[in-house]
């Protein structure tokens, strides 16, 4: 958009409108920066910088230790090398690993005194922070009554979190939900109790390295029998510069409850790579249900493949109670590097995993992605749905493991991985691991490869579509079973999400 | 209205010439039949003047109102006001129809620089034209063609014509694979679009479907050229003699 950076604009257009105007044409719409004061850690990883981190966090003792220990853990590991990506080495001493707004200090005791940049930049990512209604506005939704949605939101902002709404309402049901450093102050026998359970600090590399560096992330328990009121969601922002960012995320739902949470990423233009490594750990009761919806839109480089995000994340959900059940669903549109497995440990009897992903990739974009589904316990079942679609000269594979232990008896998995490849220099690949181990289970596969149709794409256009509305529209319906899962809220972003990411993909 | 002078057209891939120089004109608020054996250029006709791609313009041109129709991208021409009723309509999985005929209505009035159609008011004009073509809502919500019968799709593409409102409708062998019923209820929908502002091409093979439709003029179309124009009285002779007869007599 070199031509809009020379527009000369005229005086006394506001230099919002500018932004505007601009966000609009670029392919990417957010990668404005926050001009904010901040306050860093010295670049670089040692156990000093670890300590820090944790004593930022008013952290007790045994939190550092926890994180020293992790420290020294990743010190002897490797980074793996397995997925197929291919990327520069990262210098991971050359990274700042705690980043916080300089007004954030002093902890702000309500949001009405969090520093209005920080409000604002939420505001132009279109997350209330106001303690509001959603209207929720989704393709398909004409015949129904638009209703207004509560969504409570944890805003995270480089390494701190910003503030959390809705946050009395939800503690009157008994579910507690704030930034992960609060509840290391506040509740220590739970955070305690289930940190490093389903993720455990020597699970891989990089979640080893988080463990040790990580800086803030949302902490979730809704108590037994309850359906949590709302929505929750977090929106992760990374804003400095050669900053890394590290959230973690812990998730209980004990006996008998649910909860539907959702996940938000965003982060400025950059011509250098950041890296982004975040662990989730879901902890499913008994009869508990959780659905954790996931629209990442980290910046992904730019049309040539420079700068971009780095984004290594693990995340896991443990069906531990009997008829337990997890739903992931993941609209993957962003980052330059993409190496992330969201996975169910089917533990309790008749416990039930999902996972619909649609990974999009454009340009020099690479992701390698999928999940696993490990069955342990009898009359366990699985579903995956994952549609992959590449565009430019990406590179997009689907990793999977689905594995069936001895005392998973009867259960069942069905796998459905389809991929849509838009132009000719752009690679997609399937790469399904299946271990069974007991003769009473069944696992389904199946896998398609497709391009856009050109009569599907004439169709379109002699009914009056320009190619990309064409290409969107098409490309939606073939994710529309992923879309589908979706809450309302995110649906609609979604679905803009995807035309966006293949605007200028075609011809 | 549609004036097409000496067009000329051969096969993108190979060197083959399908038209031949044909020349045709249709004025607003007429209804033009084109008929001819298999083979004959018929659909190519169609599929040029609509813009898709695979077809090479070696000479001649074609205009929609004055305005140069070929230098036109697919989408403008659409935009321009003119529709083309497929001979195979194509399936999109997991559109909604709905979803499809609304992104399409509202592309063409951005093209057109006018102002989109509401969710609501959009609502209101697609159920009643879907009524008239006896379209039910369950159909609406399906997505695009898939699934349909051959019926569904021939009326699901004058439901299309319809809510796009063209100047000029191109209908490829809309009755190929329609039964009596449904080669009814299409025709009635045509017809129902008749207007003075509004002018057809009807593609067909064979004479019933302008029992129906009643032109205004016939053409005959063989071996990429109009051999012969004439009234409706003209697909009456085909019906009863043939194509070789009237084939036989020109070339004598």
């Amino acid at each position: 958009m070199a031509g809009l950076d020379e527009l000369n604009v005229k005086e006394g257009v506001e230099e919002e409108t500018v932004e505007a105007v601009k966000s609009l044409a670029g392919t990417y719409k957010y990668g404005w920066e926050t001009d904010i004061e901040m306050e860093y850690a010295p670049k670089g990883l040692n156990p000093d910088i670890v300590r820090l981190i944790s004593e930022k966090n008013e952290e007790p003792k045994w939190m550092t230790e926890w994180r020293l220990e992790a420290f020294a853990r990743w010190e002897k590991l490797d980074e793996p090398s397995w997925a197929l990506l291919n990327y520069p080495e990262i210098d991971f001493q050359d990274q700042y690993y705690y980043a916080r707004p300089k007004s954030m200090e002093e902890k702000p005791k309500s949001l009405d005194e969090v520093d209005p940049k920080l409000l604002e930049t939420y505001q132009k990512l279109g997350i209330p922070l106001k303690e509001q209604m959603i209207l929720a506005g989704v393709e398909g939704a004409e015949d129904m009554p638009a209703e207004g949605r509560k969504v409570a939101v944890d805003a995270v902002f480089d390494s701190v979190s910003v503030g959390t709404t809705f946050q009395e309402e939800l503690k009157k049901a008994g579910v507690i939900f704030c930034s992960i450093s609060e509840a290391i102050r506040e509740h220590p026998e739970l955070v305690k109790k289930y940190l490093g359970s389903v993720v455990p600090v020597s699970d891989n590399y990089y979640a080893t390295l988080n463990s040790a560096v990580f800086s803030d992330g949302s902490f979730v328990y809704i108590p037994p029998n309850t359906r949590c009121p709302m929505e929750l969601s977090t929106y992760f922002r990374i804003n400095a510069e050669n900053t890394g960012q590290f959230e973690r995320t812990l998730i209980i739902a004990d006996k008998g409850s649910y909860v539907s949470y959702l996940e938000g990423c965003t982060a400025p233009q950059r011509d250098t790579a950041q890296l982004h490594a975040a662990v989730v750990e879901i902890i499913i009761e008994e009869d508990a249900e959780v659905k954790y919806s996931t629209v990442q839109n980290w910046f992904p480089g730019d049309e040539e493949g420079k700068g971009g995000i780095y984004n290594f994340v693990t995340k896991r959900a443990d069906c531990r109670g009997d008829r337990s059940k997890v739903m992931w669903t993941q609209v993957e549109t962003g980052s330059a590097v993409t190496w992330k497995y969201p996975s169910c440990i089917l533990r309790g009897a008749e416990s039930q995993g999902e996972f619909y992903s649609i990974a999009i990739t454009n340009n020099y974009q690479q992701a390698d992605t999928g999940t696993k589904m490990v069955h342990l316990g009898r009359d366990t079942k699985s579903r995956i749905v994952s549609k992959g679609i590449s565009a430019g000269k990406a590179q997009n594979t689907y990793r999977g493991l689905v594995s069936m232990h001895p005392k998973a008896k009867n259960s069942r998995n069905y796998t459905q991985c389809d991929s849509l490849l838009i132009g000719d220099k752009c690679g997609a690949h399937t790469v399904p691991y299946i271990e069974v181990k007991n003769n009473s289970s069944r696992v389904e596969h199946e896998a398609t490869t497709s391009k856009v149709d050109e009569e599907q794409m004439f169709y379109c256009r002699q009914r009056g579509m320009d190619e990309e509305e064409a290409v969107a529209l098409i490309v939606n319906g073939f994710a529309k079973e992923v879309l589908q899962a979706l809450p309302m809220e995110f649906a609609m972003e979604a679905q803009q999400l995807v035309a966006i990411s293949l605007e200028g993909s075609v011809g | 209205m549609l004036k097409i002078n000496n067009l000329h057209v051969k096969l993108e891939e190979e060197d083959k010439q399908i038209l031949k120089g044909v020349d045709l004109e249709v004025p607003a608020g007429k209804v033009h039949a084109i008929m001819g054996p298999n083979g004959s250029g018929k659909s190519t006709l169609s599929y040029v003047l609509s813009g898709r791609d695979g077809y090479e313009v070696t000479k001649g041109d074609a205009s929609l109102d004055g305005e140069e129709l070929l230098d036109m991208e697919p989408e403008e021409r659409a935009a321009a006001g003119l529709f083309l009723a497929f001979q195979y309509p194509v399936e999109i999985p997991g559109v909604g129809n709905m979803t499809f005929l609304r992104t399409a209505v509202n592309a063409q009035r951005k093209a057109r620089g006018e102002e989109e159609m509401s969710a609501a008011d959009f609502l209101k004009f697609i159920r009643a034209k879907a009524k008239d073509l006896k379209i039910d809502a369950d159909m609406l919500k399906r997505p695009v063609n898939v699934g349909f019968s051959g019926g569904e799709k021939k009326r699901n593409e004058i439901l299309q014509m319809a809510m796009l409102e063209p100047k000029m409708c191109i209908l490829d062998e809309t009755d190929s694979g329609l039964d009596v019923d449904a080669m009814k209820l299409v025709s009635e929908g045509v017809n129902a679009l008749r207007d003075s502002g509004r002018s057809f091409l009807v593609i067909t093979h064979y004479q019933r479907l302008l029992d129906h439709i009643k032109p205004d003029v016939v053409h005959i179309m063989a071996n990429g050229r109009i051999v012969k124009s004439g009234g409706p009285e003209l697909a009456l002779e085909v019906e009863h003699n043939g194509y070789a007869d009237i084939l036989a007599e020109i070339d004598a």
